[in-house]
Protein backbone atom coordinates (compact mmCIF):
# COMPACT_ATOMS: atom_id res chain seq x y z
CA UNK A 1 0.00 0.00 0.00
CA UNK A 2 2.49 2.50 0.87
CA UNK A 3 4.75 1.39 -1.95
CA UNK A 4 1.98 2.14 -4.28
CA UNK A 5 0.79 5.46 -2.74
CA UNK A 6 4.98 6.11 -3.56
CA UNK A 7 4.80 5.32 -7.03
CA UNK A 8 1.56 7.74 -7.70
CA UNK A 9 4.01 9.98 -5.76
CA UNK A 10 6.89 10.07 -7.39
CA UNK A 11 4.30 9.98 -10.88
CA UNK A 12 2.78 13.27 -9.61
CA UNK A 13 6.05 14.85 -9.04
CA UNK A 14 7.26 14.12 -12.29
CA UNK A 15 3.97 15.59 -13.88
CA UNK A 16 4.48 18.54 -11.86
CA UNK A 17 8.06 19.07 -12.61
CA UNK A 18 7.46 18.70 -16.58
CA UNK A 19 4.65 19.91 -16.92
CA UNK A 20 5.51 24.12 -17.00
CA UNK A 21 8.18 22.31 -19.40
CA UNK A 22 5.67 20.97 -21.73
CA UNK A 23 3.52 23.83 -21.81
CA UNK A 24 6.15 26.81 -22.73
CA UNK A 25 7.67 25.20 -25.41
CA UNK A 26 7.14 28.03 -28.03
CA UNK A 27 6.11 26.90 -31.40
CA UNK A 28 8.57 28.30 -33.44
CA UNK A 29 8.34 28.94 -37.58
CA UNK A 30 11.56 29.24 -38.53
CA UNK A 31 15.30 27.30 -37.82
CA UNK A 32 17.29 28.48 -34.92
CA UNK A 33 20.70 30.15 -36.09
CA UNK A 34 22.83 26.81 -35.50
CA UNK A 35 20.32 24.58 -37.59
CA UNK A 36 20.11 26.99 -40.47
CA UNK A 37 23.68 26.68 -40.43
CA UNK A 38 24.21 22.98 -40.78
CA UNK A 39 21.20 23.27 -43.41
CA UNK A 40 23.37 25.69 -45.56
CA UNK A 41 26.60 24.27 -44.84
CA UNK A 42 25.23 20.73 -45.41
CA UNK A 43 23.81 21.74 -48.89
CA UNK A 44 26.26 24.03 -50.18
CA UNK A 45 29.26 22.90 -48.72
CA UNK A 46 29.16 19.02 -48.49
CA UNK A 47 26.98 19.01 -50.92
CA UNK A 48 24.85 16.17 -49.25
CA UNK A 49 21.39 16.03 -50.25
CA UNK A 50 19.85 14.10 -47.10
CA UNK A 51 21.07 17.50 -44.40
CA UNK A 52 20.12 14.73 -41.06
CA UNK A 53 23.49 12.66 -43.07
CA UNK A 54 25.16 15.25 -42.97
CA UNK A 55 24.77 16.02 -39.29
CA UNK A 56 25.14 12.74 -38.02
CA UNK A 57 28.21 12.08 -40.23
CA UNK A 58 30.28 15.17 -40.15
CA UNK A 59 29.17 18.08 -37.79
CA UNK A 60 28.12 15.25 -34.94
CA UNK A 61 30.33 12.83 -36.01
CA UNK A 62 32.16 12.20 -33.24
CA UNK A 63 28.66 11.85 -31.36
CA UNK A 64 28.10 8.77 -34.04
CA UNK A 65 31.59 7.37 -33.21
CA UNK A 66 30.72 7.48 -29.51
CA UNK A 67 27.14 5.73 -30.33
CA UNK A 68 28.89 3.51 -32.34
CA UNK A 69 31.30 2.71 -29.33
CA UNK A 70 28.22 1.89 -27.47
CA UNK A 71 26.57 -0.30 -29.98
CA UNK A 72 30.15 -2.28 -29.72
CA UNK A 73 30.10 -2.10 -25.49
CA UNK A 74 26.68 -3.34 -25.74
CA UNK A 75 27.15 -6.07 -27.84
CA UNK A 76 30.37 -7.41 -26.47
CA UNK A 77 28.17 -7.66 -22.79
CA UNK A 78 25.51 -9.34 -25.04
CA UNK A 79 28.47 -12.24 -26.04
CA UNK A 80 29.51 -11.88 -22.30
CA UNK A 81 26.38 -12.88 -20.47
CA UNK A 82 25.14 -15.24 -22.65
CA UNK A 83 28.58 -17.31 -23.72
CA UNK A 84 28.14 -20.74 -24.82
CA UNK A 85 29.38 -23.39 -22.49
CA UNK A 86 31.39 -25.88 -25.08
CA UNK A 87 30.76 -29.02 -22.66
CA UNK A 88 27.30 -29.35 -22.74
CA UNK A 89 25.44 -31.80 -24.31
CA UNK A 90 21.73 -31.87 -23.54
CA UNK A 91 21.05 -30.30 -26.26
CA UNK A 92 16.85 -29.69 -27.40
CA UNK A 93 16.04 -31.76 -30.71
CA UNK A 94 14.67 -28.53 -33.06
CA UNK A 95 12.40 -29.17 -35.92
CA UNK A 96 13.53 -28.51 -39.07
CA UNK A 97 11.78 -25.38 -40.56
CA UNK A 98 8.81 -25.47 -42.90
CA UNK A 99 8.78 -25.63 -46.55
CA UNK A 100 7.28 -22.35 -46.93
CA UNK A 101 9.72 -20.63 -44.72
CA UNK A 102 13.07 -21.90 -45.80
CA UNK A 103 12.30 -21.54 -49.43
CA UNK A 104 10.91 -18.05 -48.76
CA UNK A 105 14.10 -16.90 -46.71
CA UNK A 106 16.53 -18.67 -49.58
CA UNK A 107 14.44 -16.26 -52.10
CA UNK A 108 14.14 -13.33 -49.85
CA UNK A 109 17.59 -13.42 -48.18
CA UNK A 110 19.98 -11.70 -51.53
CA UNK A 111 16.94 -9.28 -51.74
CA UNK A 112 17.03 -7.81 -47.98
CA UNK A 113 21.17 -7.95 -47.88
CA UNK A 114 20.61 -6.14 -51.81
CA UNK A 115 18.42 -3.88 -49.98
CA UNK A 116 20.22 -3.32 -47.05
CA UNK A 117 23.16 -2.39 -48.95
CA UNK A 118 21.27 0.34 -51.19
CA UNK A 119 19.87 1.84 -47.77
CA UNK A 120 23.63 2.75 -46.34
CA UNK A 121 25.12 3.51 -49.85
CA UNK A 122 22.42 6.76 -50.94
CA UNK A 123 22.55 7.44 -47.20
CA UNK A 124 23.36 11.07 -48.53
CA UNK A 125 20.53 11.59 -50.77
CA UNK A 126 17.34 9.14 -49.65
CA UNK A 127 16.08 9.02 -45.80
CA UNK A 128 18.31 5.98 -44.56
CA UNK A 129 22.06 5.46 -43.91
CA UNK A 130 24.36 3.28 -42.06
CA UNK A 131 21.93 2.59 -38.85
CA UNK A 132 19.11 1.43 -40.59
CA UNK A 133 20.78 -0.27 -43.26
CA UNK A 134 22.99 -2.33 -40.98
CA UNK A 135 20.02 -3.32 -38.97
CA UNK A 136 18.26 -4.06 -42.37
CA UNK A 137 21.30 -6.55 -42.91
CA UNK A 138 21.07 -7.60 -40.17
CA UNK A 139 17.52 -8.84 -40.09
CA UNK A 140 18.59 -10.91 -43.27
CA UNK A 141 20.63 -12.74 -41.31
CA UNK A 142 17.99 -13.53 -38.24
CA UNK A 143 15.75 -14.96 -41.48
CA UNK A 144 18.52 -17.20 -41.96
CA UNK A 145 18.95 -18.54 -38.77
CA UNK A 146 14.80 -19.15 -38.13
CA UNK A 147 14.95 -21.06 -41.38
CA UNK A 148 17.97 -23.07 -41.10
CA UNK A 149 18.63 -24.83 -37.47
CA UNK A 150 21.96 -25.60 -39.26
CA UNK A 151 23.10 -22.38 -39.96
CA UNK A 152 26.53 -21.18 -38.07
CA UNK A 153 27.92 -17.70 -38.42
CA UNK A 154 31.75 -17.70 -39.75
CA UNK A 155 32.95 -15.76 -36.34
CA UNK A 156 36.47 -14.83 -38.27
CA UNK A 157 34.81 -13.31 -41.32
CA UNK A 158 32.29 -11.22 -38.73
CA UNK A 159 34.83 -10.34 -36.22
CA UNK A 160 37.29 -9.18 -39.25
CA UNK A 161 34.30 -7.30 -40.86
CA UNK A 162 33.57 -5.63 -37.69
CA UNK A 163 37.13 -4.46 -36.47
CA UNK A 164 38.00 -3.45 -40.13
CA UNK A 165 34.99 -1.64 -40.29
CA UNK A 166 35.28 0.13 -37.16
CA UNK A 167 39.20 0.69 -37.48
CA UNK A 168 38.72 1.99 -41.06
CA UNK A 169 35.42 4.63 -39.90
CA UNK A 170 38.67 6.12 -37.42
CA UNK A 171 41.16 5.99 -40.19
CA UNK A 172 38.59 8.56 -42.55
CA UNK A 173 38.45 10.95 -39.16
CA UNK A 174 41.87 10.97 -39.19
CA UNK A 175 42.15 11.66 -42.74
CA UNK A 176 40.31 14.45 -42.27
CA UNK A 177 42.12 15.36 -39.19
CA UNK A 178 45.75 14.88 -41.54
CA UNK A 179 44.25 16.68 -44.70
CA UNK A 180 42.11 19.00 -43.87
CA UNK A 181 42.41 20.04 -40.30
CA UNK A 182 39.37 19.30 -38.56
CA UNK A 183 37.99 15.49 -37.46
CA UNK A 184 35.67 13.22 -39.50
CA UNK A 185 36.33 16.34 -42.43
CA UNK A 186 34.63 14.40 -45.49
CA UNK A 187 35.86 16.88 -48.24
CA UNK A 188 39.17 14.96 -48.59
CA UNK A 189 37.48 13.58 -51.26
CA UNK A 190 36.05 15.21 -54.84
CA UNK A 191 32.27 16.42 -53.80
CA UNK A 192 30.83 15.70 -57.23
CA UNK A 193 27.87 17.16 -58.11
CA UNK A 194 24.27 17.39 -55.46
CA UNK A 195 22.25 14.60 -55.53
CA UNK A 196 24.51 11.93 -57.41
CA UNK A 197 25.41 9.19 -56.16
CA UNK A 198 29.49 9.95 -55.94
CA UNK A 199 29.33 12.58 -54.38
CA UNK A 200 29.39 14.71 -50.70
CA UNK A 201 33.47 13.40 -50.38
CA UNK A 202 33.71 10.39 -48.03
CA UNK A 203 30.41 10.64 -46.51
CA UNK A 204 29.14 7.63 -48.76
CA UNK A 205 32.31 5.61 -48.06
CA UNK A 206 32.13 6.11 -43.86
CA UNK A 207 28.34 5.60 -43.74
CA UNK A 208 28.64 2.51 -45.38
CA UNK A 209 31.58 1.65 -43.17
CA UNK A 210 28.61 2.51 -40.30
CA UNK A 211 26.33 0.42 -41.60
CA UNK A 212 29.16 -2.91 -41.98
CA UNK A 213 29.53 -2.11 -38.67
CA UNK A 214 26.49 -1.70 -37.34
CA UNK A 215 25.21 -4.52 -39.23
CA UNK A 216 28.17 -7.16 -37.97
CA UNK A 217 27.34 -5.71 -34.16
CA UNK A 218 23.63 -7.20 -34.03
CA UNK A 219 24.63 -9.79 -36.60
CA UNK A 220 26.72 -10.89 -33.47
CA UNK A 221 24.09 -9.89 -30.74
CA UNK A 222 21.76 -12.65 -32.93
CA UNK A 223 23.91 -15.06 -32.88
CA UNK A 224 24.79 -14.78 -29.26
CA UNK A 225 20.79 -14.71 -28.21
CA UNK A 226 20.31 -17.96 -30.25
CA UNK A 227 23.33 -20.07 -28.11
CA UNK A 228 21.95 -18.73 -25.61
CA UNK A 229 19.34 -21.37 -24.97
CA UNK A 230 19.79 -24.28 -23.45
CA UNK B 1 1.03 22.72 -27.34
CA UNK B 2 1.23 19.91 -29.85
CA UNK B 3 -0.66 16.35 -29.36
CA UNK B 4 2.57 14.69 -30.09
CA UNK B 5 4.16 16.12 -27.36
CA UNK B 6 1.26 15.38 -25.31
CA UNK B 7 1.75 11.79 -26.43
CA UNK B 8 5.25 11.74 -25.82
CA UNK B 9 4.59 12.36 -22.25
CA UNK B 10 1.66 10.30 -21.64
CA UNK B 11 4.00 7.49 -23.34
CA UNK B 12 6.88 8.04 -20.99
CA UNK B 13 4.20 8.68 -17.73
CA UNK B 14 2.81 4.84 -18.80
CA UNK B 15 6.50 3.56 -19.05
CA UNK B 16 7.45 4.76 -15.43
CA UNK B 17 4.31 3.52 -14.24
CA UNK B 18 5.06 -0.02 -15.68
CA UNK B 19 8.86 -0.56 -15.05
CA UNK B 20 7.82 0.55 -11.11
CA UNK B 21 4.85 -1.30 -10.30
CA UNK B 22 5.22 -4.59 -12.83
CA UNK B 23 6.79 -7.45 -10.91
CA UNK B 24 7.86 -9.64 -14.10
CA UNK B 25 11.36 -8.76 -15.32
CA UNK B 26 10.33 -8.99 -18.98
CA UNK B 27 7.65 -6.29 -18.37
CA UNK B 28 10.04 -4.02 -16.42
CA UNK B 29 12.28 -3.93 -19.89
CA UNK B 30 8.84 -3.31 -22.16
CA UNK B 31 8.49 -0.19 -19.64
CA UNK B 32 12.14 0.64 -20.61
CA UNK B 33 10.79 0.57 -24.48
CA UNK B 34 8.28 2.45 -24.07
CA UNK B 35 9.89 5.79 -21.91
CA UNK B 36 11.96 5.31 -24.86
CA UNK B 37 10.05 5.69 -27.86
CA UNK B 38 7.82 8.19 -25.72
CA UNK B 39 11.14 10.45 -25.10
CA UNK B 40 12.00 9.62 -28.71
CA UNK B 41 8.55 11.04 -29.54
CA UNK B 42 9.20 14.66 -27.67
CA UNK B 43 12.53 15.14 -29.53
CA UNK B 44 11.03 14.90 -32.58
CA UNK B 45 8.28 17.20 -32.00
CA UNK B 46 10.46 19.54 -30.51
CA UNK B 47 12.29 19.98 -34.11
CA UNK B 48 9.13 19.93 -36.04
CA UNK B 49 8.39 22.97 -37.97
CA UNK B 50 4.95 23.69 -38.36
CA UNK B 51 3.67 23.24 -42.53
CA UNK B 52 8.08 22.41 -43.21
CA UNK B 53 9.27 19.26 -45.16
CA UNK B 54 11.94 16.36 -44.46
CA UNK B 55 15.42 17.98 -44.24
CA UNK B 56 16.33 16.12 -47.92
CA UNK B 57 17.22 18.61 -51.13
CA UNK B 58 15.10 17.53 -54.06
CA UNK B 59 13.44 19.32 -56.92
CA UNK B 60 11.28 21.39 -54.76
CA UNK B 61 13.89 22.25 -52.02
CA UNK B 62 17.15 23.52 -53.29
CA UNK B 63 20.02 24.67 -51.44
CA UNK B 64 18.99 28.40 -51.95
CA UNK B 65 15.45 28.18 -50.00
CA UNK B 66 16.32 25.06 -47.58
CA UNK B 67 16.06 27.28 -45.01
CA UNK B 68 13.20 28.28 -45.33
CA UNK B 69 11.47 25.29 -46.29
CA UNK B 70 12.63 22.06 -43.87
CA UNK B 71 12.54 20.87 -40.13
CA UNK B 72 15.57 20.90 -37.67
CA UNK B 73 17.61 18.39 -38.77
CA UNK B 74 19.34 17.96 -35.24
CA UNK B 75 16.73 16.31 -33.57
CA UNK B 76 16.22 13.68 -36.12
CA UNK B 77 19.96 13.01 -36.13
CA UNK B 78 19.67 12.59 -32.21
CA UNK B 79 16.80 10.15 -32.39
CA UNK B 80 18.25 8.63 -35.29
CA UNK B 81 21.47 6.99 -33.14
CA UNK B 82 19.13 7.03 -30.41
CA UNK B 83 16.76 4.37 -31.52
CA UNK B 84 19.72 1.99 -32.29
CA UNK B 85 21.00 2.69 -28.72
CA UNK B 86 17.78 1.57 -27.06
CA UNK B 87 17.65 -1.25 -29.41
CA UNK B 88 21.12 -2.65 -28.35
CA UNK B 89 20.53 -1.71 -24.35
CA UNK B 90 17.16 -3.35 -24.78
CA UNK B 91 19.31 -6.21 -25.95
CA UNK B 92 21.67 -6.20 -23.36
CA UNK B 93 18.99 -6.37 -20.75
CA UNK B 94 17.06 -9.21 -21.87
CA UNK B 95 20.41 -11.19 -21.94
CA UNK B 96 20.67 -9.77 -18.26
CA UNK B 97 17.23 -11.33 -17.53
CA UNK B 98 18.16 -14.41 -19.14
CA UNK B 99 21.21 -14.99 -17.07
CA UNK B 100 19.44 -13.75 -13.74
CA UNK B 101 16.66 -16.93 -14.99
CA UNK B 102 19.35 -19.43 -15.26
CA UNK B 103 20.83 -18.73 -12.19
CA UNK B 104 17.44 -18.90 -9.84
CA UNK B 105 14.72 -19.86 -12.34
CA UNK B 106 12.67 -17.22 -11.47
CA UNK B 107 10.95 -13.62 -13.79
CA UNK B 108 9.84 -12.48 -10.65
CA UNK B 109 11.80 -9.05 -9.40
CA UNK B 110 10.92 -10.28 -5.75
CA UNK B 111 13.24 -13.06 -6.23
CA UNK B 112 16.24 -11.07 -6.44
CA UNK B 113 16.27 -9.66 -2.69
CA UNK B 114 19.46 -7.39 -3.69
CA UNK B 115 17.01 -5.42 -6.21
CA UNK B 116 14.17 -5.23 -3.84
CA UNK B 117 13.14 -1.71 -2.45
Amino acid sequence: MIKRILIIAILFLIVVVFLPFMKNIVLKDSLNSLSSDYVETSSKDLKAANIVTGVVVTFRGLDTLGEVTVLFIATAGVGFLLRRKHEKSGKIKKRPASEILSTGASFLFPLVILFGVYIFLHGHLTPGGGFQGGVIIASAFLLLLLSNIHFQFNHTILHWVESLSGAIYVLFGLLGLILLGSFLDPRFLPLGTLGKLLSAGAIPLIYSFIGLKVGSELSNILDSLRGAEE
Amino acid sequence: MRYTLILGFVLFIVGLWGMLTRKNLFKIVIGFSIIDTGIHLIIVTIGYLQGKTAPILDKMVTPGNAVQKVVDPIPSALVLTAIVIGLAVTALMLSYIVRLYKHKRSLSIEDYRELKW
